[in-house]
């Protein structure tokens, strides 16, 4: 009994090993390689819901076993249990803790490369200021241009997003480009995002912010190049116009 | 020790009754008292969740505003944790079980006891109080800063209501640590103690360390409002994100303070009628329960993957988070482990008892996502997590509560209550609440943030919405026939023997319902007594 169990501990520690030598052998980017963060995000949730619905499916399996196989016969039965040996206890201790700990820390190691390429802003980056407001998103870019609930980018280049609020706290929230985080007063937080092609994407509050949190939305427009340089230009010379 | 009359009987008139009751010092009593209370806030903040799910029922406004939308939604979100889950849990079956389950006369401190029970309703009075003010609040149950200073809505109304509720826990608290570590019957050792005292010690623990936390978070929160103080106010050098730190260093060990008294019930449920052993009691004792205490405290950034906190911590956060799953899992496998080779009697209770196991494992998976910050980068603040924690925590510790509403109802009332509905009540509010729960994952995972009057933003998400709020009155409906089945006990039920349940435990010792005094006399446990002695273990 006693090698049995050490026998288990021995595989689920292996196994516990093992998670950390199959993230080792992920294959590496290119430098300058910008990362496909949606890609990324849908890929490792789509493992982790493969992972859970194992998981969720020996839970449930067993349970239903039991549940049906040991319903009570006449009244009056009782439990028929084998006797746990101390071995078995502390077997059935160890031995599940050390496989969800396997699984936990293969999960922590994909995650954290993934949450690397979220933190870490392509060296190019085309940075946008964006100070939120009750009810708004006012952007102010690198040429002097300010925009409300209106983010024009030039497609083909990763943005950079650094935000604080004027007032309380929200949430700067781009479904498409599976990204959000917070803006708050006092404090300058920053996110990127990759809009590859031309096109609109929505952007929206995630952080309660009061009677018409739920409105709080505006859009990202992604423009080719060309067109991109053509706005500016025409937005600076306007503001340039109005300010005189 | 406790009033002279027996703890259901009526001796002159109702005037009397009323007296008996008000002034009682009789754990038995409070408990009952916390139950009433508790459910009343449960009914209420019910209600509030079907109005919202009316409201989003489809895109536009239906019946209400946005500032009535708010407020309901602050309501039933701090009622529903503060005024109904904890107190029902902590309040109701520690109160009522604890004593009784280690063969005490009564709690350590009756006078105290009775004392955290008024400061409970009034803080359920305060709470209700929010529809009656002009300016309700509309600052949801976490209070964040600046918008709960900013916003005409009376801040100082969610102050006082965790001010009350969380000294009454820290009071009921001191008194049931106090009475598990000394009042214990002889024989009962720590050895022998029911997984239901343990899991309440547990949360106790907890509820002792934290809430002071959460006192003075709330207490700054009402300084900078009303009095002008600037904790939280960045241009006078205070921080915005020091409240939500300190709210979660409390609200996050607050879900464990649900958790372990839910777990512990289970566990007394499903040993009961499965008639067998707890699988592996040291392991749930020490490695689960012990494992929750101790973890319990170290994984509050997970709230606030996205607020701008260090990358560092986040990262080590995430570490602390997944590896809750190593405690849960246990107590997971400890439940699942007692049925092995059981004799499982399928009544109302067991039945939600098993709907537990299902839920909690659909909540505790479903948790996993959201503990890696990647991935939470995205779900954080949207219907997925709105799903997941009403799995985890609303809907599976409110399974719990009902379940022992039925497995104590002969003990509380002397009578039985109706299978049939009560079983009836149990299928139709199941099914509800998969329909509502997952449905609202999915549409979480598709992008709609969490607390949102309105999302013309999302047109393609109307259908899943309509589900999920005929699913909410799915459960409406199967609560209604819960409701109607208590009443029916209440009113028509047959009269109960002292151990319906024939369960091992001290608790069905005495009589049905117990006596003032429970225990006459004490008893006196023996060297081979086990709560989980059955069959062959």
């Amino acid at each position: 009994m006693i090698r049995k169990i050490f026998m288990g501990t021995v595989i689920s520690f292996l196994m516990f090993a093992l998670s950390s030598v199959s993230y080792a052998n992920k294959e590496a980017r290119g430098p300058g390689e910008i990362p496909d963060i949606p890609g990324g995000w849908t890929h490792l949730f789509n493992e982790m819901l493969v992972d859970i619905t194992v998981i969720g499916v020996i839970f449930a399996g067993v349970t239903i076993y039991f549940l049906i196989r040991y319903r009570r016969r006449h009244s009056g039965q009782e439990g028929n249990p084998p006797k746990l040996s101390f071995a078995a206890a502390v077997g059935w201790a160890l031995i599940p803790a050390f496989i969800f700990m396997a699984d936990d820390l293969y999960l922590a190691a994909e995650g954290w490369t993934l949450y690397n390429d979220y933190r870490t802003v392509p060296e190019n980056a085309y940075e946008v200021k964006l100070e939120g407001a009750m009810w708004s998103w006012n952007f102010k870019y690198p040429e002097g241009v300010e925009t409300i609930n209106e983010l024009r980018v030039p497609a083909g280049t990763p943005i950079l997003v650094r935000m604080t609020s004027r007032d309380v706290v929200h949430s700067f929230f781009l479904p498409d480009f599976k990204v959000k985080e917070d803006l708050m007063p006092g404090r300058v937080t920053y996110l990127w995002f990759y809009p590859k092609e031309p096109g609109e994407h929505l952007i929206t509050c995630a952080e309660y912010c009061g009677v018409i949190h739920s409105s709080m939305m505006g859009t990202v427009i992604a423009m080719p190049q060309d067109e991109f340089n053509k706005w500016i230009e025409a937005e600076k010379k306007a503001s340039a116009e109005g300010g005189a | 020790m406790s009033t002279a009359s027996q703890t259901m009987a009526h001796r002159g008139g109702f005037g009397q009754t009323l007296k008996e009751w008000i002034f009682t010092i009789d754990h038995k009593r409070i408990g009952i008292l916390y139950l009433i209370g508790s459910l009343a806030a449960f009914a209420v903040a019910g209600l509030m969740a079907a109005l919202i799910r009316i409201e989003l029922g489809s895109i536009g406004p239906t019946i209400t505003n946005p500032n009535t939308y708010n407020t309901m939604l602050y309501f039933h979100g701090a009622a529903m944790i503060l005024a109904f889950q904890i107190p029902a849990l902590t309040g109701f079956l520690a109160n009522y079980l604890v004593p009784l389950m280690i063969g005490a006369k009564d709690m350590a401190f009756p006078r105290l006891n009775a004392l955290s029970l008024w400061l409970f309703w009034a803080g359920i009075i305060v709470a209700l109080l929010t529809f009656v003010i002009p300016d309700s609040p509309d600052i949801m149950w976490t209070g964040y800063p600046p918008y709960s200073l900013k916003t005409g809505g009376n801040t100082a109304f969610y102050v006082f209501t965790v001010h009350l509720m969380g000294f009454s826990s820290i009071v009921g608290g001191i008194n049931l640590i106090t009475t598990i570590i000394y009042m214990r019957a002889p024989g009962m050792t720590w050895g022998k103690l029911n997984i239901f005292v343990w899991s309440t010690l547990g949360a106790f623990i907890l509820q002792l360390i934290f809430i002071p936390v959460l006192a003075a978070a709330v207490t700054m929160l009402l300084f900078d409002k009303y009095i002008g103080t600037h904790f939280f106010d960045p241009s006078a050098g205070g921080d915005v994100l020091l409240y939500q730190n300190l709210f979660w260093f409390y609200s996050h060990p607050a879900v464990y303070v649900i958790l372990l008294p839910t777990m512990g019930i289970i566990y007394e449920i499903i040993a009961t009628f499965a008639k067998n052993r707890v699988f592996n009691y040291k392991m749930v004792v020490y490695g689960g329960i012990g494992g929750v205490v101790l973890l319990s405290g170290e994984v509050w950034i997970h709230h606030l993957f996205t607020s701008g906190m260090p990358d560092w911590i986040r990262i080590g956060m995430m570490m602390s988070t997944l590896m809750i799953s190593i405690p849960v899992g246990l107590l997971m496998i400890g439940l699942i482990g007692t049925l092995y080779r059981a004799a499982i009697h399928y009544t109302t209770p067991m039945l939600y008892a098993v709907g537990f196991i299902f839920l909690f494992l659909i909540g505790g998976l479903t948790g996993i996502p959201n503990a890696m910050t990647a991935i939470d980068l995205y779900i954080h603040d949207t219907h997925f997590i709105v799903g997941h924690f009403h799995y985890v925590m609303a809907v599976s510790s409110t399974f719990a509560i009902f379940a022992s509403i039925y497995y104590l109802f002969p003990k509380m009332t002397g009578k039985m209550y109706n299978e049939t509905l009560g079983k009836l009540g149990f299928v139709i509010t199941f099914i509800g609440v998969n329909v509502t729960f997952f449905t609202m994952m999915v549409v979480g995972i598709k992008g709609m943030p969490r607390r949102y009057f309105d999302y013309q933003q999302f047109p393609q998400l109307e259908g899943l919405n309509h589900i999920i709020t005929i699913g909410a009155f799915i459960i409406g409906f199967g609560a209604l026939i819960t409701l109607i089945s208590w009443i029916h006990g209440l009113v028509a039920g047959k009269k109960a023997v002292d151990n319906p349940w024939s369960s091992r435990s001290v608790e069905w010792m005495t009589t049905t319902p117990p006596p003032p005094g429970n225990f006459h006399p004490i008893p006196r446990l023996s060297e081979e007594w086990h709560p989980y002695g059955y069959g062959n273990s």
